[in-house]
């Protein structure tokens, strides 16, 4: 083994302890990248499960982390686009974070869209953070009396049902890749004193 | 007519189709990788149900989670049990819910004001 190999061991290492202290900084549970299948998702809603039932977190936010992280991961497993295979870090694939706070959960979705479709995607999220309570159960009921399920098996509920749960706003972004597709962001926060 | 009796999961319910029981239930938990597949025998059993009902059809509904894309399908099932009930026959939605869990309860108050069919909401310890 010649040094320079040695010393980006060291490096790698290094960066795997700041990587804890930052996951640590921000209270992160939970994080993931890589392609999220069924198993994944059922995987990881009964690790948190479990995690939050030996922590003795109430049933109501149990309830309500179990259903956010299961419309998220099923958000990112149904719509990440498989853009830019060449690309190994954008290749249909996502980041998924869970977060325990003092006060909140917070959980986070990642993944790559193309810019085609962020104008529709901006639109119903605003539409959503925009309703009060009983507005979003019209919509919700609308939705669910005339949408179809999509060939992928999405209803087109699951942002009405995660701001419905929380009662909170869904906080998005989209990072610019290039061109053609972006990175879209998405963290939905539950309270846990309900 | 054949019996649907499914056993439940830790992602997919417990269904029971039974006439000559009059027993019909779906309990615990809904979020199949496949929807769509996972229901249509259970509609499509509803749909032969409806040709040759029984008077009084009491249907439980016993869940402690679905997913939005399972409840696109629960509200197929209730469709059903519309039609069963415009064609003279009767019906009854026993909708099950966990005392504290508001959330299920009023899932189950949007069913009844979305479908035309007589709810009866159930709480359990």
């Amino acid at each position: 083994m010649n040094t320079g190999e040695k010393r980006d061991n060291v490096s790698f290492l290094e960066f795997v302890y700041d990587f804890y202290k930052s996951m640590k900084r921000h209270e992160i549970s939970l994080v993931y990248e890589g392609e999220i299948t069924h198993q994944i998702t059922k995987a990881f809603t009964s690790l948190t499960e479990s995690n939050m039932a030996k922590e003795e977190e109430s049933n109501m936010v149990q309830k309500k982390v179990f259903h956010v992280m299961v419309e998220c991961l099923q958000n990112i497993s149904k719509h990440a686009d498989d853009y830019g295979t060449n690309d190994y870090i954008f290749s249909g694939r996502g980041i998924f974070l869970v977060a325990k706070g003092k006060d909140e959960y917070s959980v986070t979705t990642g993944n790559t869209v193309e810019n085609t479709k962020i104008a529709e995607l901006k639109r119903l999220l605003e539409q959503v953070n925009s309703l009060d309570k009983d507005e979003l159960t019209e919509l919700y009921k609308k939705q669910i009396k005339e949408g179809r399920l999509s060939d992928k098996g999405g209803a087109g509920l699951g942002f009405i049902d995660i701001k419905r749960k929380t009662g909170r706003n869904l906080d998005y972004h989209f990072l610019p890749i290039n061109e053609e597709a972006s990175f879209f962001l998405l963290t939905s926060t539950i309270s846990r004193n309900n | 007519m054949d019996v649907i009796k499914i056993k439940g999961t830790e992602d997919t319910p417990s269904v029971t189709l039974d006439a000559a029981s009059n027993a019909f239930e779906v309990a615990g938990r809904s979020l199949p990788e496949d929807v769509a597949s996972f229901y249509s025998p259970i509609l499509g059993w509803l749909d032969s149900y409806i040709q040759n009902p029984n008077p009084k059809t009491i249907f439980n509904f016993k869940l402690v989670y679905f997913n939005t894309a399972s409840s696109k399908l629960i509200l197929d099932i209730l469709m059903k049990l519309e039609e069963l009930e415009k064609n003279g026959k009767e019906v009854l939605v026993k909708w099950h819910y966990s005392e504290d869990d508001e959330d299920m309860k009023e899932a189950g108050e949007e069913y009844a004001d979305i479908v035309d069919l007589p709810f009866e909401q159930i709480s359990y310890a």
